[in-house]
């Protein structure tokens, strides 16, 4: 008897403890609530295949952006995750399409982001975007109807914004006019909305063109007029990402230049603090551009259950489950399906979100080429990392303009080679 | 009671004694055939063999990175570079304007670690020194005030970092004390000589307690009657303290000194959780710059951060030498005492 419960417990301890055949591990990072909804989904999962084990690993967006990519280098990591450098690590994505049962399902409905988490030139099918996503602002409009300024209408330039929120801020006694997270994905659409385009015709990085300066000079000049939240930028080195979410939310700033991503976040944690409106990109020279970009479920190639990972990611990638998590998150749908039909009943009872979510549609169809070129672009990574880098220095005083530009080629020319 | 202690006891060790039973021929064979060399070294073994593993080994895997370049994790995938890493760091054109470094920000975060080394190891042997002599005396309540100053060192880093931002931040506690008192806010980690000044103090709360401890132990081991016959002489106390403590005090003194040269140069966890490295590249230190190339940055470049890695490794061996040849010359003055 004794022994026979020993063997069960030494059992019972190789069972917690290794890895079975059927196992999925799902990595995930969450911006706002979808974490609780994929808890959901994946206990639904679990609950109607009982041949697979679906587990997912909930962890912060810096495990992904820092320590997803050494896993992958050492040819381990999860078998799923949700991820936002898709590009750059496209190398190690599994291709699904012989383990899908309908690859044309997917190729018509995800087919248009497919090369946004493929190699160049490659034709497989790698994961689908859990959602779309569009840089743009958001204004408290709350504290302008209080401070008697109108909100600047359609066509309005980054200067009109910038100025109306100036007098808001003046009159109403905020920290600041307005913020823009900082990353150079954040102000690489309004950087197109000056005319710049990373991409030089050989596809490598093209040098710092006048779009990119022209818009980095107003950065610059707005840190030092104080209309721009300095804490965001100035207070961090390197290509350190920090939003200023927190600093709208606590109306310190009147408008705020952020990502269709933030309607969730705001929503949650605004309530009926203030009302506030998503307001597109500003309009520079060249136009009202914002970037697309999203994050994506993907598969990964060193997984041992290749068959059961395209089950999972069929489920996921299921119309119904896509409208189902756009609904709950309060995400654009990635899925051409859903898209066309339209029908979403948005999951919230707070009449700023749907607003807000019809705006990011709208001005959808805003964004400029050279911005929709770069989400498939596999330099885009070190391009956003030397802008935010360089620029904050100019900003904290430490490099003029014009050094700033000569390093921030130099930087990309060296990551570029390195990488190649 | 007894009898249940004894019986857990004999069930511990049967096994122990069991396994020294079945050792002791081969051991006696060992000691007879390699003599008491090798028992030396059998004994060394599985420490050598740990140290092999987790210290010497990722050393030269270090060393070997830092020749390297590419993506790729595993060294036989990586393209062998020579010295080139080490060449992009040092590179300038002009030594005097670190803008003219290849690396600049390598060469940034080395002369901030080298300023912050000097002000906060100087800084925290005062106050070190300082708080051992006050707690040295009898005071009331002096547990409880050892306690107190003992406590940060207790706190992990992370805390250490996210408590005074709370403090120090543009919303911080601070800042709303000073508006309550009808003054002006100010931006301490925005303005680049009050974040690095931050740094440098929140470091110090944080390590002050473990080195005032040492200090303490070296005050408590000097002789009092050396004191009493000073006092019976008039001596000032400024005269006592520099002719009597400090010099009987220097062997902690040294330890202290080194063990927190050390600490400084390994600067990290509080100053980034804290400023983050900024405003701008005000309070980038190495360790951090070494983690922003290697891990942090969108296009990772693990064989410069090797390669920088390796300096510092550089500076930290000549500290860790420094400390023993001072350990070793101490030892040398107490036995011919």
């Amino acid at each position: 008897m004794k022994k026979t419960m020993i063997v069960l417990a030494l059992g019972a301890s190789l069972m917690a403890t290794t890895a079975l055949a059927g196992d999925v591990r799902l990595m995930w990072y969450s911006d706002g609530v979808e974490g609780e909804v994929m808890k959901d989904l994946v206990a639904r999962f679990n609950a109607d295949n009982p041949g697979i084990n679906l587990i997912l690993d909930e962890v912060a967006y810096k495990v992904v952006q820092e320590q997803l990519q050494i896993q992958l280098e050492a040819g381990s990591g999860p078998d799923i995750a949700r991820v936002t450098n898709i590009k750059t690590l496209a190398p190690h994505w599994l291709d699904l399409t012989p383990h899908l049962s309908d690859a044309e399902y997917w190729r018509t409905n995800f087919g248009a982001h497919a090369d946004w988490m493929r190699e160049d030139g490659s034709d497989a099918i790698t994961g689908f975007m859990t959602q779309l996503t569009l840089t743009g602002g958001f204004a408290n409009s709350t504290l302008f109807e209080q401070a008697g300024v109108a909100l600047p209408g359609e066509g309005a330039t980054w200067d009109d914004w910038v100025n109306a929120a100036d007098q808001v801020a003046k009159s109403q006694g905020t920290a600041a006019a307005f913020a823009i997270d900082r990353s150079g994905h954040r102000i690489s659409g309004p950087n197109v909305s000056y005319g710049a385009n990373y991409i030089g015709a050989d596809g490598l990085p093209a040098p710092v063109d006048e779009g990119t300066k022209a818009f980095a000079e107003k950065l610059v000049n707005w840190v030092e007029g104080g209309q721009m939240l300095r804490d965001t930028w100035v207070a961090a080195s390197g290509s350190t990402y920090r939003a200023a979410a927190d600093d709208f939310i606590n109306a310190a700033i009147p408008f705020y230049y952020s990502g269709s991503w933030q309607i969730a976040n705001l929503s949650t944690k605004i309530g009926d603090g203030f009302d506030w409106v998503a307001t597109g990109s500003p309009c520079g020279t060249a136009g009202c551009s914002g970037l697309a970009g999203g994050a994506a479920l993907v598969a990964v190639k060193y997984t041992q259950n290749a068959e059961e990972v395209a089950k999972v990611m069929e489920y996921f990638a299921r119309e119904d489950i896509v409208k189902e998590f756009s609904e709950r998150t309060l995400f654009l749908p990635a899925h051409a399906g859903v898209a066309a039909a339209g029908n979403l009943n948005w999951q919230t009872e707070d009449d700023n979100v749907k607003a807000a979510l019809d705006a990011y549609v709208a001005a959808a169809a805003e964004t400029l080429p050279a911005a929709d070129a770069l989400p498939a672009w596999k330099w885009a990574s070190p391009v956003y990392g030397a802008l935010v880098n360089r620029i904050s220095q100019v900003m904290a005083g430490e490099l003029t303009l014009e050094d700033a530009y000569a390093r921030i080629d130099q930087d990309i020319a060296e990551q570029v080679a390195a990488a190649q | 009671m007894t009898g249940v202690k004894g019986m857990l006891g004999a069930v511990v060790t049967a096994p122990l004694v069991a396994l020294a039973r079945v050792l002791e021929v081969p051991l006696r064979l060992w000691q007879r055939l390699t003599g008491q060399g090798g028992m030396v070294a059998f004994f060394l073994l599985p420490n050598m063999a740990i140290f092999t593993l987790f210290v010497l080994l990722p050393l030269v895997i270090n060393i070997a990175y830092s020749m390297t370049t590419g993506a790729a994790l595993f060294l036989p995938e990586r393209t062998y570079v020579g010295a080139a890493q080490y060449e992009r760091l040092l590179r300038c054109t002009d030594y005097t304007n670190l803008m003219t470094c290849q690396e600049d920000q390598f060469w940034i975060a080395l002369r901030n670690t080298g300023t912050f080394v000097v002000l906060q190891v100087t800084l925290l042997i005062v106050a070190a020194t300082i708080t051992a002599l006050i707690l040295n005396r009898a005071l009331r309540a002096l547990s409880f005030w050892r306690a107190v100053f003992f406590f940060p060192v207790l706190l992990s880093p992370v805390v250490v970092g996210l408590i005074w931002r709370w403090i120090l931040d543009r919303n911080g506690v601070l800042n709303a004390a000073l508006v309550g008192m009808g003054m002006d806010p100010v931006n301490w980690l925005l303005e680049r000589n009050y974040a690095f000044s931050a740094a440098i103090g929140v470091t110090i709360w944080a390590h002050l307690g473990f080195f005032a401890l040492i200090l303490l132990a070296g005050l408590q081991a000097i002789p009092r009657d050396l004191y009493e016959a000073a006092e019976m002489d008039g001596t000032k106390p400024a005269r006592v303290f520099w002719r009597i403590t400090l010099p009987l005090l220097m062997p902690n003194m040294l330890v202290v000194i080194v063990l927190a040269l050390i600490r400084a140069v390994q600067v990290f966890d509080e100053a980034y959780v804290l400023t983050g490295g900024g405003p701008g590249t005000a309070t980038l230190f190495l360790t951090q710059y070494i983690y922003e190339v290697g891990f942090a940055s969108l296009l990772k470049n693990p064989g410069l951060a090797a390669a920088a890695s390796i300096l510092m490794g550089g500076v930290l061996i000549v500290l860790t030498l420094l400390q023993l040849a001072l350990g070793k010359r101490n030892e040398r003055k107490g036995r011919l005492k």
